[in-house]
């Protein structure tokens, strides 16, 4: 499912629906304890992932990171056999071996990775085989703004303009690195950092799904053309924090109970002797800061939802046609999971598929 | 003596050795918030988040030890040390050698290890053995607070480089980190070997020397050696041959370099039958590491090893298969004793 060539409103809409629905009941799939280890939504990702994946036609790779769930959908992966995966049963798209942070696709090219920045390097080595093997095709990497401070994505970044290599770099900026405020370990602007590597850089808003779709169009189309590599960047939200579960969202979402188990440790650090006084002013000042960041971004993260701001793009009946259709597609995949997997509510003696 | 839990334990030490020398600083990725309670105390000069920079913040670490500081640098997963294998391998293990012993490079590097709660391949693993192989270098890793404590005390005190090696599966603050009590759903109680996640730890803190092991329970049938969680899985096995009447040594080497030979093969000629049982790879790893030092050492006994050799799965069940289990240390057990 390559989609549409221009962004028909019903086609995209359809297809952030059925991203939003995968990870809807993959996080409730999580907190049910059916899937193990950790997982990493993107929700708060669709315009961006749909404005990508829209371009790409039968060829093209995609180099994932951790929130690699929306594009897989949105590309045409089973959402049976990616719940399955998700979920750890050997019925899954990798039978099993690699949940939701390696889900690898080879007839669509796609494959995530958990190492932050990897998704670079593996771009610029598809686009070198692309060029030499099937010219037009391009390489396409997702990764974070994070993952901008990794040196073998500055390293790749490099490597694709030296070389002029069709890749489309695409970082989606939600300001957090893993649970740290982005800003306080990243000197300059991430931008001028792109821009100084030689990239083509477009900048946009990535909870518009038209505006990530036109520059990216631009992009893809100019890497095809041998014009040389771009980077898209595009803000946007994590509103389930960087896993389910994330310790700050747990602060934000129960102050009460959470600030009384972190103040009883606080207190024994204060109390603590031959500790300095300036110090710890300035240690609590850092962790209310954080706290503060992020229930500020879960906020906003709530407002600018960009499945409901795409919404308004498409007429209402078609919408809610396409939300029930999706629904009924997306309720029944989990529902088979949910029952091909059983109940599983102890991980490593008793646990597995079935 | 004081009760605590193991993750616990690692930053209680710590925070001990940061108030007696103020040289002793650590950085890492989200360090302050895994860690607030040595950032409340200490501050956020000595107790510094990092970019997800792997390869630099490694190597700087090599750097500020060469100027004053001990800093221990935080890893979250060993995993990720991969992407700073070049600082560990060409760096942190050489620089104190290329001097000719002039330059002290006190470094400690922190990361978690181990799987048991099914996260998959990239994020379950061992790599002791590939650490260990490098000369002048120290890797320890802990099974239970105490030694947690005493370990990461002797860490930040030695003036070589040390990896100190935190398993996951008994670090509540990183089980909890990773999404601890927000899912009720989900028990880690079965897989979490109760005597390694709690447990008494001497106050003040009393310092483990490297390379040397501690028998966690004596027999004669034969000696089970392992290291981490492998000698809970060792005590399990333990446990279930007991009920058969075979009574196993369980040695607990606590260091993978240096290894506590002596004890290695004093517990082999006393048991003639040894199981080495390795959470990490079996190939160049540590179970390889012992059967060539019974061989050096001359000494007569038979020797089976179960240690993992697939990537670690993902599905819970299969990662169980995957790694040294108890039924698996049980039954290469047993084809000892029918030989």
């Amino acid at each position: 499912m390559p989609g549409p060539k221009a962004s028909d409103p019903a086609s995209t809409y359809r297809m952030m629906v059925r991203m939003r629905l995968a990870e809807d009941h993959l996080v409730a799939a999580w907190a049910d304890g059916l899937v193990p280890g950790e997982y990493h939504s993107g929700i708060g990702e669709e315009a961006i992932n749909a404005g990508v994946v829209m371009h790409l036609t039968p060829g093209d790779t995609v180099a994932l990171d951790h929130r690699s769930t929306g594009p897989m959908i949105a590309r045409g992966v089973d959402p049976l056999s990616l719940m399955l995966e998700v979920m750890g049963s050997e019925e899954g798209m990798n039978r099993g071996r690699a949940g939701h942070m390696h889900l690898m696709d080879p007839e669509l090219r796609m494959a995530a990775d958990g190492i932050v920045g990897s998704s670079g390097p593996l771009a610029v080595g598809n686009a070198i085989a692309l060029r030499q093997l099937e010219e037009g095709q391009v390489a396409i990497a997702f990764h974070g703004e994070a993952a901008m401070n990794q040196g073998m994505l500055m390293e790749a970044y490099n490597m694709a303009v030296a070389w002029q290599l069709p890749v489309v770099f695409v970082c989606k900026d939600n300001r957090w690195s893993i649970t740290t405020y982005s800003a306080s370990v990243t000197g300059g602007n991430l931008v001028d950092r792109a821009r100084s590597f030689g990239l083509a850089v477009e900048t946009v808003r990535g909870t518009r799904h038209s505006d990530v779709y036109a520059a990216a169009g631009k992009l893809i189309r100019r890497a095809r053309a041998g014009k040389g590599p771009g980077l898209l960047y595009a803000t946007c939200h994590r509103p389930g924090g960087h896993f389910e579960g994330d310790p700050l969202l747990r602060l934000t979402n129960n102050p009460i109970t959470e600030i009384g188990t972190l103040a009883n440790d606080i207190r024994r650090g204060l109390k603590a002797p031959r500790g300095s006084r300036a110090d710890v002013t300035q240690g609590l000042r850092e962790l209310t800061l954080r706290g503060g960041r992020a229930a500020r971004d879960r906020a906003r993260g709530a407002m600018r939802d960009p499945v409901r701001r795409f919404r308004k793009q498409v007429a209402h009946a078609q919408a809610a046609a396409i939300e029930t259709a999706e629904a009924e597609t997306m309720g029944t995949a989990m529902r088979t999971a949910r029952e091909m997997v059983g109940i599983r509510p102890v991980f490593g003696k008793q646990g597995g598929a079935g | 003596m004081t009760s605590m839990r193991y993750g616990e334990a690692v930053d209680f030490a710590l925070g001990e050795a940061m108030a007696d020398d103020s040289t002793v600083v650590t950085w890492g990725e989200d360090v302050q918030l895994i860690h607030y309670e040595l950032l409340s105390r200490f501050g956020p000069t000595r107790v510094l988040d990092t970019p997800i920079s792997e390869a630099a913040f490694v190597y700087a670490g090599v750097g500020a030890a060469m100027v004053g500081l001990r800093p221990v640098v935080e890893v979250m997963l060993v995993d990720f040390l991969t992407a700073a294998w070049c600082p560990v391998v060409n760096a942190a293990s050489k620089f104190h050698d290329f001097s000719g012993g002039r330059w002290t490079i006190p470094l400690v590097i922190r990361a978690r290890v181990g799987g048991w709660y099914a996260d998959g391949g990239q994020h379950s693993q061992a790599l002791w053995g590939m650490l260990a192989s490098l000369p002048s270098t120290t890797v320890v890793c802990p099974s239970t607070p105490d030694d947690a404590a005493g370990l990461m005390l002797s860490a930040v005190q030695d003036d070589g480089f040390v990896v100190f090696l935190e398993h996951k599966l008994l670090s509540e603050r990183f089980l909890d980190y990773l999404g601890g009590d927000s899912r009720n759903t989900v028990d880690f109680q079965d897989v979490v070997p109760a005597g390694g996640a709690i447990g008494d730890v001497p106050v003040p803190v009393e310092a483990v020397p490297f390379g040397s092991g501690r028998i966690r329970r004596e027999g004669e049938d034969l000696a089970l050696i392992s290291v981490g969680v492998g000698v809970h899985r060792c005590m399990e096995a333990a446990a279930e041959l007991a009920a058969e009447g075979v009574e196993a040594t369980v040695l607990d080497l606590r260091s993978v370099a240096p290894l506590d030979r002596e004890m290695i093969v004093e517990v082999a000629k006393r048991c003639g039958r040894v199981v080495a049982v390795d959470e990490d790879y079996l190939r160049g790893g540590l179970t390889g590491e012992i059967g060539a030092i019974l061989l050096e050492e001359g000494v007569e006994c038979s020797y089976d090893r179960v240690a993992v050799e697939t990537t670690i799965p993902l599905a819970p069940n299969l990662e169980h298969d995957a790694l040294p289990n108890s039924s698996r240390i049980v039954a290469a057990s047993r084809s000892l004793l029918e030989r």
